[in-house]
């Protein structure tokens, strides 16, 4: 919403500076965007005249000009045909930077003449698109600013919040600013003008809900034309462009009480009614924007005998608009439902000054006093008489009064304002008083409650009176606030920083097609309006957001990368559709090393897995490696699910070549993904001491067995059943060589071990020791056939 | 006698120019060893009469000691020196550069939560959870946003498909819906163990989490993060908001005296609504908290709307409180200066190594917050 000073001005009686207006419109709520000043922008221009104008000596189009300026009589060379004796104008001196052209004027000889400044056209001060000669003002004091001279004046922007469509007429800024103690609210209620004939056209609202009020009246023998030139500056000044008289007069309305209005030119009505009505299937209206609409039930249309004519409250049409040669003029105002303009401004993609205001909702009493003021202005402009006001139907009901105790300001805003200074703020606001009821005005439909009333009066006080109260305290748990999860997450992301990878916060939507190589795609999960359609789909799984990085990066150089991610998964749309991903990516891309040591590779991940289940507190020892069961995306026979019993707690592995190669990224990838819901909660006890710890006295010994298995026993499974052989004396049992090849049939391997022996209670004899070996061994044959090599 | 001078003038002269231990080793043989010149001359004691061994026996006796002590010095010496030339065979060049270590980083808004999480929890706020994909009641209607309200439409909503019955799901446009589960208690417990379910007054908890909207320039992107917060008790009121939110800016910027503005704005679910400005100047191009005559907003707030809390089965005349809600991401780039808040989601490792924290910079309140 835009004003400028001199229009408040017709609304408040006031000496405030742009600066103070502004300051007191923030803190009164009304959020100021941008003030475009002009009067800074040309400050180093000013009146002046030419006294004296002569031919330049060299150059035919130039003349050389003797200009009396605030800086005294000044030669200037000028190229404009109308620079003459007695023009008044507006000069730039040197050191002056012109807005039109870019430049700053230096003292240069212009053809062998020196000019020490500038005369200057509307264009160079970008008043004006194009301009013909320099300005030509009428006699006006040597020195009279320019933004002055040319009635420039600043501009105030500010953003509307949508419970206060009244701040969409500048009378309504007043009240408030008036509240706020900048000035005086003039009285600017118009006499009604008695009709001198009865309206011929008539009003229908068989709609009531798209329409339920409607005033209109008749003006006769009027003349349109241009408006004058204060109508078309004030307009000019928030960027609308004068039309006509007529039509003028409606957005003045519009802007200046938040009243919209409509003139029909009444020769064009056909059939002598108006009616507010819902569209018919195939109506179409040619609106004044030029475009045509296609009329649905769901549109109210203003109709007269013909059809449809415009559309109610968003636009009119082109086929009873006023023009040049309009004799008779129907002013509308009217009142139209709020939730069916803001869809019919969705619905045809129209955002006019009308459809604004009466989707936000109009004043319901400002029908006829928008009839009154139209008619002034027309009467006062165009001429001819006015008919009756007719009106049609009836507005909204008004809110109830509300039962408020000043008391209750403080109650809600630690404010302390004396209950008469309430009771007179929210009078000057326009709300009436009666003890402790206190009725909204008609215009202030956003306010339903004591809370709103309380809001009212801390704004105007101002925010700035607000006091610095400490929070009470409140009993709390001395555990901490994060639940278990919670922390849990902020351990999985810091052990994982701590092993070497960066954090990454990818979209939680991917595209569909790349959400269906990872088991999502969904059409439940699909959005219906996506910000761009490789953003359509929820993810499935956290792992895409860090391959593309991955292939993000490697484009740019940088192939390798450890990536990781702690973030939403969806499975559905329902709330335990949702599970925590901890993700991450390995693509080992560094350069080769010096010591030729190996780089990093699918173990290294599975240890860098291994070690943030250990971080999360997960049972590791229990978890057990399922290959060959995984999911598409995953390279087949590298990629595995660490599993607690039958739950699945994290997948990793490989990810499948042509996974990559649809996702145009370069592999190898080596991933894993937990998902931290399927991990059980650590327990929270109550005693905090760890178990207690035996340190044995007698030295662990060591004893390496190799057995031959079939090629596709899993080494975990022989390891386990090597360590289950005794679970007394058998501390760890390490697999420390795989080996295939000769000697080794086909179709088998070696996996050799290393068991660690932690005798109890006294050093093992070697007998003891023999027999516990041969347990080992008989435990790997029983547990997964293994014989043992010889 | 004079065999014995000369034998030891012979070996002493041979152990000290015995290049090597090797060497050395070969003279000891040669006159301690078993069939040693010097062990010779101790087995001929045996043989001579008591006279004789009397005299033979401590000059033969310490011949070998000195012998032995010559050779025993001289060891030491060669075992030096050959120490040491090994070793300065076996150096190394130590600007070769170590193995490579990968260098994490948690990501700045992540940092951020975690600040902004302590802050708060040093206040008694406890966290709250909700899902992303929200039904209208809980983002909208509860929050006293009217079906087809103006206000709606702000938001750029997110939608998914209808349902069976045509029912549309949302991604929620603030984490405001966790506030409406933490307020409302029903008789179903919430649909999974972590997210939030309804407490009975007072309440103190912030929601941080993942928000939506469909917006994207050098200012919005189509997901952000917010962290919200919720104070329900008997007599909480604007003057409560106006310190928990100085307190928060103070400790989160780590500035004394920083200067912020209450102004009015509007939201549907708030009333009175307010938000806060910092003092900033961003004349250099970059903004400076603390310091200048701009404001920069920063947080949206006010007092719980009384339509909320009924909507919640809170009675307004007997509970009031207030909620505010920051952009955590806006914050962290007032805070680190990151220039473009799309950078924040593209996951450049040059940025992410840039702007990341080390897995060891976990804000606590001893050592400070950043």
């Amino acid at each position: 919403m835009k004003f400028t000073l001199s229009w408040l001005k017709e609304h408040l009686d006031t000496t405030a500076t742009v600066a103070e207006i502004v300051d007191a419109m923030t803190m009164a709520g009304l959020e100021v965007e941008h003030v475009s000043d002009p009067a800074a922008k040309l400050a180093a221009f000013t009146v002046a005249k030419v006294i004296d104008a002569v031919q330049h000596p060299n150059a035919d189009r130039l003349r050389v000009c003797q200009v009396d300026t605030v800086d005294g009589r000044k030669e200037i060379v000028c190229g404009a045909p109308n620079a003459r004796a007695g023009l008044t104008t507006i000069y730039a001196p040197i050191g002056a930077f012109i807005p039109g052209s870019g430049i700053t004027l230096e003292p240069r000889a212009v053809r062998g003449v020196i000019s020490n400044g500038m005369l200057c056209s509307a264009a160079e001060l970008e008043t004006a698109e194009e301009s013909d000669g320099i300005l030509e003002l009428t006699e006006l004091p040597i020195g009279t600013p320019a933004a002055g001279a040319l009635g420039l004046e600043a501009v105030i922007d500010f953003e509307v919040t949508p419970n206060r469509p009244d701040w969409l007429g500048v009378a309504g800024i007043a009240r408030d600013l008036a509240a706020a103690g900048l000035g005086l609210l003039k009285d600017t209620a118009v006499t009604p003008t008695p009709g001198v004939f009865p309206c011929p056209i008539d009003i229908r609202l068989p709609a009531p809900d798209a329409c339920p009020a409607f005033a209109g009246r008749l003006i006769r023998g009027v003349k349109n034309g241009p408006s004058p030139a204060w109508l078309q500056q004030r307009l000019k000044a928030i960027g609308l462009r004068p039309i006509s008289i007529l039509v003028d007069i409606t957005n003045l309305i519009t802007y200046d009480r938040a009243r919209p209005l409509h003139v029909y030119d009444a020769a064009l009505v056909s059939g002598g009614f108006i009616e507010a009505r819902l569209g018919r299937a195939g109506e179409r209206v040619a609106a004044l924007d030029g475009k045509t609409y296609q009329v649905t039930p769901e549109i109210c249309v203003i109709a007269d005998g013909s059809g449809a004519i415009g559309l109610g409250g968003v636009m009119g049409g082109t086929s009873t608009g006023c023009s040049e040669t309009t004799t008779d003029v129907f002013i509308e105002s009217a009142w139209f439902d709020p939730i069916r303009a803001a869809q019919t401004g969705r619905d045809t993609g129209i955002a006019s000054d009308a459809q604004y205001r009466f989707a936000r909702g109009v004043d319901p009493e400002s029908l006829v006093p928008g009839v009154e003021l139209a008619t002034r202005l027309i009467l006062d402009l165009c001429g001819g008489e006015a008919s009756a006001v007719v009106v049609a139907g009836e507005t909204p009901t008004p809110r109830g009064a509300i039962d408020f105790d000043p008391a209750y300001v403080r109650q809600l805003s630690g404010l302390d304002v004396a209950p008469e200074r309430t009771l007179a703020i929210l009078t000057a606001l326009g709300f009436t008083v009666d003890g402790r009821r206190v009725q909204p005005p008609s215009w202030r439909r956003d306010v339903e409650g004591k809370a709103d009333l309380v809001e009212e009066v801390a704004r105007i006080v101002g925010y700035g009176d607000l006091p610095d109260v400490p929070l009470p305290d409140m009993p709390r748990a001395v555990g901490g606030v994060l639940t278990a999860r919670q922390a849990r997450i902020r351990v999985g992301r810091r052990a994982l920083a701590a092993a070497g990878y960066l954090e990454t916060v990818g979209w939680s939507f991917t595209a569909r097609h790349t959400a269906s190589l990872f088991g999502g795609g969904q059409p439940k999960l699909v959005l219906e309006n996506p910000i761009a359609t490789e953003l359509d789909c929820m993810r499935p799984s956290a792992l895409i957001g860090l391959i593309e990085a991955v292939g993000r990066n490697a484009k740019r150089g940088f192939k390798d990368a450890a990536l990781f991610e702690i973030g939403p998964v969806f499975a559905g749309v329902e709330p335990a559709d949702q599970r925590t991903s901890i993700a991450a990516v390995l693509s080992p891309g560094a350069a080769q090393r010096w010591d030729k040591a190996p780089g990093d590779d699918l173990f290294t991940l599975k240890a860098d897995l291994l070690n943030l289940l250990e971080e999360l507190g997960a049972p590791t020892a229990s978890l057990r490696t399922a290959q060959g069961e995984t999911a598409a995306w995953w390279r087949p026979g590298r990629a595995a699910e660490l599993r607690l019993g039958k739950v699945a707690v994290a997948a990793f592995g490989e990810v499948h070549p042509a996974t990559l190669k649809a996702m145009d990224v370069e592999g190898p990838i080596y991933a894993f993904e937990l998902w931290l819901d399927a991990l059980p909660e650590p327990k929270r006890k109550t005693a905090k001491t760890k178990s207690a710890l035996t340190l044995s006295p007698l030295m662990p010994l060591t004893r390496d067995f190799a057995f031959v298995v079939e090629k596709s026993v899993a080494a975990e499974d022989l390891v386990r059943a090597v360590i289950g052989a005794d679970r007394v004396l058998i501390a760890a049992a390490r697999v420390f060589d795989v080996y295939e090849g000769a000697g080794v049939v086909e179709g088998q391997k070696s996996v050799a071990i290393e068991v660690t022996i932690q005798p109890r209670d006294k050093t093992l004899a070697d007998a003891e020791i023999e027999a516990l070996s041969s347990k080992i061994i008989a435990a790997a044959v029983k547990a997964v056939g293994a014989v043992l090599r010889g | 006698m004079t065999d014995l001078a000369t034998l030891e003038t012979n070996l002493a002269a041979r152990i000290a120019v015995a290049p090597d231990t090797a060497a050395l080793e070969a003279v000891r043989l040669d006159a301690l060893g078993k069939t040693g010149a010097i062990s010779a001359l101790l087995k001929s004691l045996g043989a001579m009469n008591a006279d004789e061994r009397k005299v033979q026996g401590p000059a033969i006796n310490g011949l070998r000691d000195r012998v032995a002590t010559a050779v025993a010095q001289r060891k030491t010496l060669l075992e030096a020196a050959e120490l040491d030339a090994r070793l300065a065979a076996g150096r190394l060049d130590l600007s070769l550069p170590a193995p490579p270590r990968r260098k994490g980083a948690v990501h700045p808004t992540m940092q951020v939560m975690d600040e902004m999480i302590a802050i708060f929890a040093e206040m008694g706020f406890a966290l709250a959870e909700g899902p992303d994909i929200e039904d209208d009641f809980h983002n909208f209607t509860a929050l006293n946003f009217p079906p087809k309200h103006p206000a709606r439409e702000m938001h750029d909503t997110f939608f998914f498909p209808p349902d069976a019955e045509g029912v549309r799901k949302v991604l929620r446009t603030h984490t405001s819906p966790v506030q409406v589960r933490a307020m409302q208690r029903t008789n179903t417990p919430p649909a999974a163990p972590w997210i939030a379910a309804g407490q009975a007054p007072p309440i103190r908890i912030i929601s941080p989490g993942r928000t939506y909207r469909c917006d994207s320039d050098a200012t919005h992107t189509p997901m952000f993060h917010q962290i919200e917060g919720l104070v329900i008790d008997r007599d909480i009121h604007m003057g409560h908001l106006k310190w928990t939110l100085d307190q928060f800016i103070a400790r989160f910027f780590e500035l004394e005296g920083v200067v912020t503005r209450f102004r009015p704005h509007h939201f549907p679910f708030t009333e009175p609504s307010a938000e806060m400005d910092v003092q900033c100047d961003t004349s250099g191009g970059e903004v400076k908290i603390g310091q200048g005559t701009e404001w920069s907003e920063i947080v949206g707030c006010g007092m719980v709307h009384p339509n909320v809390l009924r909507n919640c089965g809170i009675d307004p005349d007997e509970w009031q409180g207030f909620a505010f809600g920051f952009g955590v991401d806006r914050l962290g780039r007032l805070k680190y200066g990151m220039p473009d808040l799309r950078d924040m989601f593209a996951s450049d490792v040059r940025w992410l190594a840039h702007y990341g924290f080390s897995a060891f910079a976990a804000p606590n309140p001893a050592s400070g917050l950043s």
